[in-house]
């Protein structure tokens, strides 16, 4: 099997799912000629040419409100926002008008659109090219927000996002697309939308977490096996709506757990994964919740100094897991 | 009037129009009495814009696509929307073919006759027509779709941005601003400075055309051409019809920042009047056939309101239907 990076897992997955069925295109800034600013759409153009890979103007709105329209007479839409900040101007859109569609028209129309964006921090992106935007959107019924850690799961989701006749959104990590490497099936599969996924199993700790945190957290697990902690690593995957009854099973086993995001730490998904926990597992709790994450400053930073105190890492996190360890 | 023969009608269509426009006013006038008995919550009037509706929908074909605003109960009652769907709609109603009564009347929907959902936020249907013109160009289907706003929507940023896209891509897409003059109480000296909406069509790379929406003839030949030109490759229309609104913007609202003299005024200006009188005039309807078509609307609005009336509510259970497709994903 074929080594991908987690840029050329989503590449092949959108391949794939444009050779499958015709009703799917892309449209985008940038994503016809150039092929992306990361290249992420990169031959798509040249292979299913300019009427199934649209260049946009730069205009959000309008990228996800077409997307919706074309929905509703039958196609399947992926948009790429360039970054994820720059979806605020889409928010209504995605909010009032994809969310909403089936529930609104009872059933009648529904809405099958992907928007594909990139997401998070560590890549000197500063404020508006490192945010985790994912909490804005992440309670909002009607729609699903998915975050792959790995490149196997970034294509099995995103083709599952795809096939999913409700609007999806899908942040892939800007830092993991060319970090993250592993063997990727060259078939067609997917990964099934609103299950979280226990990657790496340990008895003394649960860590919930998503995006390029799994990755970190695999590593400060690693680290502090040797001092014979053992962590549980649960990726979340699909943020919204969440896999309760994974969280549920995975922290009532360990009774200690850590919440890790690299989103400001108030209000983040992970402010609702402790409340199903708080809900839930009372009885079963060794600990508190404890959480990680960026601070409640406006965003990510430039300098070095000052991005590398927002951004989480695994040190950071191996701090704070020890910590929960020996509560 | 805008001479009928010229634009290919005949006397049996100008009849036509005119018995559109009628059962639209005549819906639109039930709904007011039941609201004022207490009976529905809430209305949004077509009043004083049948004319620029049922031009518009005259001219259009089956297939064609279309994206309305909540004023369009005349255009939607014509593209297939009943008056018993209306009704149900304004009972809230679990039949209400709309949204199943989760939505406020007058927020249009029916897939089996093209006309997309839309929600409240004014705009964002525009990019919803725009994308739908979008398919259907790539499909190479022979159809148009189209989308209505107020003036005042159409300063919107989606009106912009939509415009923009369907001028990029010479869309077969029409946008009809139905500029009745008020966006509730703020009137068109503080929307915008252009002297004429359609103006701004250069600037979209589409064409433009200001029309007398008072004049469904008027509207009718701008639409057909419209179309025509959509389907050519000619690209997308924006039209600017000028019509009135007859009522307050809703039953919420008291209409007290419009004059009394201005409002008595505006009854010179009913666009079903008007017409009504035209073809009183040219002989081609008669007080007897007014009569006949008097009773047989009434009749309609009648039943649609009984059987409204009478039908269920949907059932608590329905509040958790249809968030995401049914078998996937339940977060209720």
């Amino acid at each position: 099997m074929p080594k991908l990076s987690y840029l050329e897992a989503i590449q092949q997955g959108l391949d794939q799912a444009m050779e499958k069925d015709d009703d799917v295109f892309v449209l985008g800034e940038d994503v016809g000629k150039k092929g992306g600013v990361f290249g992420v759409t990169l031959g798509l153009q040249q292979k299913y040419g300019e009427a199934r890979v649209l260049d946009t103007p730069l205009a959000e709105s309008n990228i996800v409100g077409t997307s919706i329209g074309a929905a509703m007479l039958g196609k399947r839409p992926v948009a790429e926002i360039q970054f994820a900040e720059y979806i605020l101007p889409a928010t209504n859109q995605i909010m009032s008008e994809a969310a909403k569609m089936r529930y609104r028209s009872n059933n009648d129309f529904y809405c099958p659109i992907t928007i594909r964006s990139p997401f998070g921090g560590g890549i000197h992106g500063a404020l508006y090219h490192s945010q985790s935007v994912e909490s804005i959107f992440a309670n909002t019924p009607g729609l699903t927000i998915v975050i792959p850690s790995t490149p196997y799961d970034a294509k099995g989701l995103l083709l599952a996002s795809i096939e999913s006749n409700d609007p999806v959104l899908y942040f892939e990590h800007k830092k993991a697309y060319r970090l993250l490497k592993e063997e990727v099936p060259e078939s067609y599969y997917t990964v099934p939308i609103g299950q979280a996924d226990v990657k790496r199993e340990g008895d003394d700790i649960t860590v919930f977490t998503y995006g390029l945190c799994v990755n970190y957290c695999i590593q400060a697990a690693d680290m502090l096996s040797e001092d014979g902690i053992n962590v549980e690593v649960v990726d979340l995957r699909t943020v919204y709506p969440l896999d309760k009854q994974t969280i549920i099973e995975r922290a009532k086993l360990t009774g200690k757990v850590l919440l890790v995001t690299e989103d400001n730490l108030e209000g983040s998904v992970m402010s609702e994964v402790a409340a199903i926990i708080a809900e839930n597992c009372l009885f079963d709790l060794d600990a508190p919740v404890m959480r990680l994450a960026g601070p409640d400053v406006p965003a990510m930073q430039f300098a070095p100094t000052l991005e590398d105190e927002f951004m989480i890492n695994p040190d950071k996190i191996k701090i704070k897991m020890r910590e929960l360890a020996e509560f | 009037m805008f001479d009928y023969k010229s634009v290919g009608l005949e006397e049996s269509d100008l009849k036509a129009m005119y018995k559109w426009m009628d059962l639209g006013r005549k819906i639109d006038e039930r709904m007011w009495l039941l609201n004022r008995a207490g009976k529905i919550p809430f209305v949004i009037s077509c009043q004083g814009q049948e004319a620029t509706q049922i031009g518009m929908a005259y001219a259009m074909q089956e297939g064609d696509i279309s994206s309305p605003y909540y004023r369009d109960l005349a255009f939607v009652t014509y593209m297939g929307m009943t008056a018993l769907d209306s009704m149900l709609a304004a009972f809230g109603k679990r039949d209400d073919i709309s949204s199943g009564g989760k939505q406020m009347p007058s927020h249009f929907s029916k897939r089996e006759k093209g006309i997309l959902s839309q929600s409240s936020p004014v705009g964002t249907q525009i990019v919803h027509g725009v994308g739908a013109a979008l398919a259907l160009k790539m499909d190479n289907k022979p159809n148009i779709a189209m989308a209505t706003v107020g003036e005042g929507s159409s300063n919107q940023g989606d009106f912009h941005e939509g415009l923009n896209f369907a001028g990029v891509h010479k869309l077969p897409f029409v946008c009809v601003i139905e500029n009745n003059k008020y966006a509730i109480s703020v009137p068109d000296s503080l929307q915008y400075g252009a002297e004429k909406l359609s103006d701004r069509a250069i600037g979209y790379g589409m064409h433009g055309e200001h029309v007398d929406g008072n004049d469904p003839i008027a509207m009718y030949k701008v639409m057909k051409e419209a179309r025509e030109r959509a389907l050519n490759g000619g690209g997308s229309t924006l039209i600017e019809a000028m019509c009135t609104r007859l009522t307050a913007h809703s039953s919420d609202d008291d209409d007290k920042y419009r004059p009394k003299e201005e409002r008595e005024e505006l009854k010179s200006l009913d666009c079903n009047l008007k017409f009504k009188t035209f073809l009183l005039e040219e002989g081609i309807i008669n007080e007897q056939w007014l009569e006949q078509v008097e009773s047989e609307h009434k009749e309609i609005v009648n039943q649609a309101t009984k059987e409204a009336e009478k039908a269920p509510y949907p059932s608590p259970e329905e509040t958790y239907t249809h968030v995401y497709e049914e078998g996937s994903l339940d977060n209720a």
